[in-house]
């Protein structure tokens, strides 16, 4: 159902803004836009007719930085990229070095990594949903069930790593430390809890009318635009293309897995939502087989140094399904003690590209539910 | 029906309003500072000196090899070198700062140690009267003893210990 007309202005992108138009500057500070991120809107009325995102308040140098330390210390600071999700950028990374010196991980370490990135992935859909709800105008509410059931997931990190949110963890060749005694219990206990939140979630979300209104025909992207863009993540799956890196790469040791892969028909605000529902009952499946299944053993490479690491000339491209789409490092190695260049790739800033396409034509206030449907992270965008 | 939806969602709501007044799941606040929640055994604030027996000059397991400050990726150790009379130095710290405004809690430094002298702290109620010399520890502000360490993580106490007997005793082996 739709509520208002949308579509107003042709999707046309002109130099010349002609007519009754108000510029407005959204951000640095507002509340909606996850961060310190600014857009420049041009409105004709309320439709919007032009839109320049304007972003790198919270740039910290992260490239720059990594060139100067040590292999390992760039870790702690990937941690900052996206600071939801702390485990998969350390995954992303450690797969980037291990490929580049051909490290072995492992088989205890390689399931401790997809339980911890599955369990991201669950923190972070289910916090995303609850401030995109909190973008579309409930208030509050719907935000503490999901802080609540993520507040679990932290527990879990903080036992493990022993930081709910910059874990630090995984290191080149497997992980930091074995789990402490009783925390796989703990973990399956939180993923066989987690479906009845989702249930609870579905009924707050899937039928409401006030969403249908807010998400559906809003933000519609085709595949063809997708693709073009280079998305990825959940935002690509919902324009309808099947394209998964778990499943497409098979990094780690994912083909032992049984999973779906969800995908959306729109490619509107209202099936990225969707999608990130779905995604999290398949991340329990996950869980349930890698619970079940992991060995006993060591976790950590012993070959690999700690101190004074130096991986072999070459470069390497490792890239992973993070919960916002490909993270990718690129790091090139000359034998030193760093790297000569340390590149991101990450999916917030590429997902965030096509944010005026998106937006063109729609009213103001749909630019915020357009934004946290896109799931962006500021510290990953400007990094 | 129009507005279904929202009833079935406002159903949803009342029933965590209802249930936070009796399901122990749906009450989650912890009433800080009166009440206070466990601290998991891996958890980690700043790091600490460590030094063995009563002295913590005599017993301090630093020797000042410099590793941490290396390594340590935000830059926020500085050690001075003890030296004696005749300028000989000697294996001891003369300054020990961390600058904890600084320190990012990596636990890089405690991994890197290869003599088991620095570990995470616990202690996370830091607040200091002034922005500058509150937030920089000094040696004295570091050091604490072995008998703190087993108190705030008892496992992975125990194991550093076991090391470091087994280490000692492969030695006087080694030179018997």
């Amino acid at each position: 159902m739709v509520m208002h007309e949308t579509a107003i202005m042709p999707p046309v992108k002109t130099s010349r803004l002609e007519g009754d138009i108000l510029e407005i500057s959204m951000g640095p500070q507002h509340p909606s836009t996850h961060g310190v991120f600014r857009m420049n809107v041009a409105l004709a009325g309320e439709v919007v007719v032009k839109l320049k995102p304007v972003f790198g308040y919270l740039h910290r140098n992260h490239e720059k930085i990594g060139e100067n330390t040590t292999w390992l210390d760039s870790m702690p600071y990937t941690d900052r990229l996206d600071y939801f999700c702390s485990m998969t950028n350390n995954w992303a990374y450690a797969l980037s070095v291990e490929k580049l010196a051909g490290i072995e991980v492992p088989e205890r370490a390689e399931y401790l990594r997809v339980i911890l990135a599955e369990l991201t992935r669950l923190q972070n859909h289910a916090s995303l949903l609850g401030f995109l709800l909190s973008d579309t105008g409930a208030w509050g509410t719907p935000l503490m069930y999901a802080l609540r059931e993520r507040e679990k997931i932290l527990d879990l990190f903080e036992a493990i790593s022993g930081a709910r949110m910059m874990c630090n963890f995984m290191r080149f060749g497997g992980c930091r430390c074995d789990t402490p005694d009783g925390w796989l219990d703990r973990a399956r206990k939180v993923v066989n809890e987690f479906p009845a939140f989702l249930d609870e979630l579905d009924t707050l979300i899937v039928s409401n009318e006030i969403l249908i209104a807010r998400m559906q025909e809003i933000g519609k992207v085709s595949a063809e635009l997708a693709i073009n863009a280079g998305l990825t993540g959940p935002t690509l799956r919902a324009s309808g293309v099947n394209y998964d890196l778990r499943k497409v790469d098979g990094y780690g040791i994912y083909p032992r897995f049984k999973f779906r892969v969800p995908l959306g028909a729109h490619g509107d605000c209202y099936d990225r939502m969707m999608m990130r529902t779905l995604e999290m009952r398949e991340s329990i499946s996950i869980l349930k087989q890698a619970l079940a299944d992991i060995p006993e053993g060591p976790v950590l490479n012993p070959k690999v140094k700690i101190r004074n690491f130096r991986p072999p000339v070459g470069e390497g491209y490792g890239r992973i399904e993070a919960p916002k789409g490909e993270l990718g490092f690129y790091l090139v190695s000359e034998g030193g003690v760093s790297p000569y260049r340390y590149r991101v790739r990450p999916p917030s800033f590429v997902n965030l590209t096509i944010l005026e396409e998106m937006c063109l034509g729609h009213l103001v206030a749909d630019v915020m539910v357009i934004l946290g449907s896109i799931d962006i992270v500021l510290g990953e965008v400007d990094r | 029906m129009i507005g279904a939806g929202i009833i079935k969602g406002m159903a949803v709501t009342a029933r965590n309003f209802i249930g936070s007044y009796f399901e122990a799941d749906r009450l989650t606040t912890v009433q800080y500072p009166e009440e206070r929640d466990e601290i998991a055994e891996n958890y980690r604030s700043f790091p600490f000196l460590l030094f063995d027996g009563a002295d913590p000059e005599a017993g301090l397991r630093c020797v000042s090899c410099k590793i941490c400050e290396k390594e340590c990726p935000p830059q926020c150790i500085f050690i001075i070198q003890e030296r004696d009379e005749k300028g000989k130095p000697i294996k001891r710290p003369k300054v020990f700062d961390i600058d904890i405004s600084v320190c990012m809690s990596c636990q890089i430094c405690v991994e890197v140690c290869p003599f088991d002298s620095i570990k995470m702290d616990k202690c996370f109620e830091l607040s200091g009267p002034e922005r500058f010399n509150a937030l920089l520890l000094h040696k004295a502000d570091l050091e604490k003893s072995n008998e703190y360490y087993h108190q705030i993580r008892p496992i992975e106490a125990t194991a550093v210990d076991e090391a470091l007997a087994a280490a000692a005793a492969k030695k006087k082996a080694k030179a018997a």
